[in-house]
C-alpha cells in the first residue's frame, strides 16, 4: 500500500468508525528526547489517533510559534538529526498509524529532494508537509513524492484566493492542510476564527482529497467545532508539545500527553455529521 | 508593465508560508506599477533629494589613496539623513505600503541602520512602526535603539537563537503572517522572496546611477573597481548594477570574515561557496551544516553577522561577474581606525571592510568604494575591541 493509499484509508476508516474527523496530533520529533518522542507518538495511536504528524526539527521553523520554535531548539541542541528522527521515531510509529513527517524545505534540499524522499518511504512515512513550499517552487518535490506514492500535502490559509485554491487543490495529494487563521502555530483561547467554515467549504469545493485543519487548536471543544465546521481532519500541536516538555524532571510526559488525546479523540466521538 | 525578477540563475525564488503568498503578489503589483508611475516617481526622487540630501557626494579620498597606493573615490552614502544607504530603500517602501493603504510597518534590523531609516521614513509619511532587533545587537547599537524610540518606533527585543539578526529576520516573518493584512514588512536588504530582492536593488540602484556619472565626471573614466561590503547585499547590489554591462569594471563584494574563515566564526557564505539552500524565503547562498540547520553566523560588523546574502549576488558570483572576498574583524578594526586618522571620517564597521580590503590588496587604476554607512553608532564597540589591539586607536604613538 502506498503512503497516499495509506492516508486516503485512515481517512475512510475514521468516518467509518462514526467518528466526526480525523485525529492528528502533531509531535516534534526528538522532543523531550528521542525516545520520549517514539512513546509519544505510540501513545497518540493507543489513544485514539488516526493519523500523526511528525515534525522534523529545524533552526529557523518560520511558521511555528514560541512552543514548537522551543520545542525544535531543544532537540538540535541535544543533537537531534534527521536520520535519528527517521529510525527512532518515524518508523516504529508507523507500524501504528499513517505519519506524515512535518519538514521545512531546507533540510530537504540539503539532502536533494529525491534522497529525501526515499528516505521518507524507507522508514514507513506516508507523507510530507512543507510549509515554506507554496505551489510555485513544489513541482520537484511533487514529482519526487508521486514518484513514490507519498502525499505531498499542501497548505492553504485564510488569504488564499479562490483561484490560487483551485490550483493547489488540483495537485493537492493525502489532504489539504488548512490553516485555521493568519499566524503561526499555537494555542489561541476561545472560539475559532470565524470564517473557517468559509475557508474550510472552499478549499473542499476545489479538491477530492479530504480537508483537515490545524493552527490554534488546543481543547476538545475547538477539535469538536472545526469538525462541525466542516473539517475532515483535525491537528492538535502546540498543547500536546507543550505538554510533552512539561513534567516535572524526572517525570514521565507521556501518560499526560496521553490523557490529553484520549480527550480530543472523545471530542470528536459521536454521530457523524452527514 | 515589466515583470519584477523572481529568479537570478537557479536562485531566488518565494520560499514562504502559503498565508503570505497573496501579499508578495500585491507587493508585486503594486511596486510593478509605482516604479511606472511618474507621480511616485517623482515624490520619491523629491524625499531623496530635499530629505535625504541626495545625490551623496563621490569624494576624492587623496591620504587613504596614498596610504593605499592606488586611486580611492568614496561613495558617501555616511552622508544621507539617518547616516546610512538603508534610507533609500525604507522611504521608498514606505511610500509603496501607502499606495497599498497598509499603515502599519514592522523591519528587521541588525546594526540598527535599516531600523532607523524604517522610524524615520514611518515618522515622516505618518505609519505605525515596529522594528525586531536580536538582544545582543540590541547591546551592540544601543544609541541606535534610542534614536528608534525618539521617532516613535517599538523596537521588540528577541530573544531567540544568537540574539543577531537572523533571528529578526525571522521574527518579523512571523509577525507578518500573523498581521499581514494590515501590515507591510519593510525589509532591509535584497534578500527575502521575491518581489524583494529586486525592488531592493532597484530603490538602491540609486547609488550606484549617482557614482557612474560622479566618477565619469571626475575622474573622466570608469573605475578599476567597485567594492562594497555585504551582508544581506543591498549597499553592494545598488552600487554595482549600474557597472553590470560595463566589462571593464570590476565587481568586489566584501563580506565579513569575522575571527577568520577557518574558524567557521564568519558571515562569508559567498566567498565560502558551500552548498546554497533556503534561508527567509530564497534559495541563496547560506551557512549552513551538512543536514540543512541554519548557522549562526559572526561578525563585529551587526550588519554582516547573517548566514544568508540576496539572491541576486550568488548569481553574480556563479556567473563570474563579480567576485567575493572576506575581511576579518581585526582587518576591519584597522581600516576604521585608519580612515578616521588620514581622512576624518569615521565608517561604519560593515563599510571598513570594503575599505580595508582595497588598501590591502592592489594594485588598481581606481578604486570606487561605497561608504554605506558613518560609525558613529560603532564607537563604543569598536574603542573597546580597539583598546585591545596593540598599537591602534587612542594614544599619540598611534597611527
Amino acid at each position: 500500500m502506498t503512503g497516499i493509499e495509506r492516508i486516503a484509508e485512515a481517512f475512510e476508516s475514521a468516518r467509518a468508525s462514526g467518528r466526526r474527523a480525523a485525529l492528528m496530533p502533531y509531535l516534534m520529533g526528538g522532543y523531550p528526547d528521542l525516545e520520549t518522542s517514539r512513546r509519544i507518538g505510540i501513545e497518540y495511536a493507543l489513544g485514539g489517533a488516526d493519523l500523526v504528524e511528525l515534525g522534523v526539527p529545524f533552526s529557523d521553523p518560520l511558521a511555528d510559534g514560541p512552543v514548537i520554535h522551543a520545542a525544535g531548539t531543544a532537540a538540535l541542541r541535544a543533537g537531534v538529526r534527521l536520520p535519528d528522527v527517521l529510525s527512532e521515531v518515524v518508523r516504529p510509529v508507523a507500524e501504528h498509524v499513517p505519519v506524515v513527517v512535518m519538514c521545512y524545505a531546507n533540510p530537504i534540499v540539503a539532502r536533494g529532494v529525491e534522497r529525501f524522499a526515499d528516505a521518507l518511504v524507507e522508514h514507513g512515512a506516508s507523507g510530507l508537509i512543507v510549509p515554506d513550499l507554496p505551489l510555485e517552487e513544489a513541482p520537484a518535490a511533487l514529482r519526487a513524492c508521486d514518484e513514490r506514492g507519498l502525499a505531498l500535502v499542501p497548505l492553504v490559509a485564510p488569504t488564499t484566493p479562490d483561484a490560487r485554491l483551485a490550483r493547489i487543490g488540483a495537485q493537492a495529494r493525502g489532504f489539504i492542510y488548512t490553516v485555521s487563521l493568519t499566524g503561526t502555530t499555537g494555542e489561541r483561547t476561545g472560539a475559532l476564527q470565524d470564517g473557517l467554515a468559509g475557508v474550510l467549504s472552499r478549499a473542499a469545493a476545489c479538491t477530492t482529497v479530504p480537508v483537515a485543519v490545524g493552527f490554534g487548536i488546543s481543547t476538545p471543544e475547538q477539535a469538536a467545532a472545526a469538525a462541525a465546521a466542516g473539517a475532515d481532519g483535525v491537528i492538535v500541536g502546540s498543547r500536546l508539545v507543550r505538554a510533552a516538555g512539561e513534567g516535572a524532571p524526572g517525570e514521565d510526559p507521556v501518560p499526560a500527553v496521553g490523557a490529553l488525546v484520549r480527550a480530543l479523540a472523545s471530542g470528536l466521538a459521536g454521530t457523524p455529521v452527514g | 508593465m515589466s515583470t519584477v525578477e523572481h529568479r537570478f540563475g537557479p536562485y531566488g525564488g518565494q520560499y514562504v508560508p502559503e498565508t503570505l503568498m497573496p501579499a508578495l503578489d500585491e507587493l508585486e503589483a503594486a511596486w510593478s506599477s509605482a516604479r511606472e508611475d511618474p507621480e511616485f516617481q517623482a515624490e520619491l526622487g523629491r524625499l531623496l533629494r530635499d530629505y535625504v540630501g541626495r545625490p551623496s557626494p563621490l569624494y576624492e579620498a587623496s591620504r587613504l589613496s596614498e596610504h593605499a597606493g592606488h586611486p580611492i573615490y568614496l561613495k558617501r552614502e555616511d552622508l544621507n539623513h539617518t547616516g546610512a544607504h538603508k534610507i533609500n530603500n525604507a522611504i521608498g517602501q514606505a511610500l509603496v505600503a501607502k499606495r497599498m493603504g497598509k499603515r502599519r510597518i514592522i523591519a528587521e534590523t541588525g546594526a540598527g541602520q535599516h531600523g532607523v531609516a524604517t522610524a524615520t521614513a514611518c515618522a515622516l509619511l505618518e505609519l505605525e512602526c515596529v522594528v525586531y532587533m536580536g538582544t545582543e545587537d540590541m547591546r551592540r547599537q544601543k544609541p541606535n535603539v534610542e534614536r528608534m524610540g525618539l521617532l516613535g518606533a517599538w523596537v521588540e527585543p528577541v530573544e531567540a537563537g544568537a540574539r543577531t539578526l537572523k533571528e529578526a529576520v525571522s521574527a518579523a516573518i512571523r509577525d507578518w503572517v500573523t498581521n499581514v493584512d494590515t501590515t507591510h514588512y519593510i525589509i532591509g536588504s535584497c534578500v527575502g522572496p521575491a518581489p524583494y530582492p529586486a525592488m531592493v536593488r532597484d530603490l538602491q540602484r540609486v547609488i550606484g546611477d549617482e557614482a557612474r556619472a560622479q566618477v565619469l565626471e571626475q575622474a573622466g573614466r570608469l573605475p578599476d573597481r567597485v567594492i562594497a561590503c555585504v551582508g544581506g547585499g543591498s549597499n553592494s547590489i545598488g552600487v554595482f548594477k549600474p557597472f553590470v554591462d560595463d566589462p571593464e569594471v570590476r565587481l568586489i563584494g566584501v563580506e565579513a570574515a569575522g575571527e577568520g574563515i577557518d574558524t567557521g566564526r564568519h558571515g562569508a557564505p559567498l566567498t565560502v561557496a558551500g552548498l546554497p539552500g533556503v534561508l527567509h524565503g530564497a534559495y541563496s547562498a547560506i551557512m549552513q551544516d551538512e543536514v540543512g540547520q541554519i548557522l549562526e553566523a559572526h561578525s563585529i560588523s551587526a550588519g554582516l553577522d547573517y548566514p544568508g546574502t540576496g539572491p541576486e549576488h550568488a548569481w553574480l558570483r556563479d556567473s563570474g561577474r563579480a567576485r567575493y572576498v572576506a575581511i576579518t574583524d581585526r582587518e576591519a578594526l584597522e581600516a576604521f581606525a585608519t580612515t578616521a586618522r588620514l581622512e576624518g571620517i569615521i565608517p561604519a564597521l560593515e563599510s571598513a571592510h570594503a575599505i580595508a580590503w582595497a588598501i590591502a590588496n592592489g594594485p588598481s587604476e581606481l578604486d570606487l568604494i561605497c561608504l554605506s554607512g558613518r560609525g558613529d553608532k560603532d564607537l563604543a564597540e569598536a574603542l573597546d575591541h580597539l583598546g585591545r589591539l596593540s598599537g591602534l586607536g587612542s594614544g599619540p604613538e598611534a597611527r
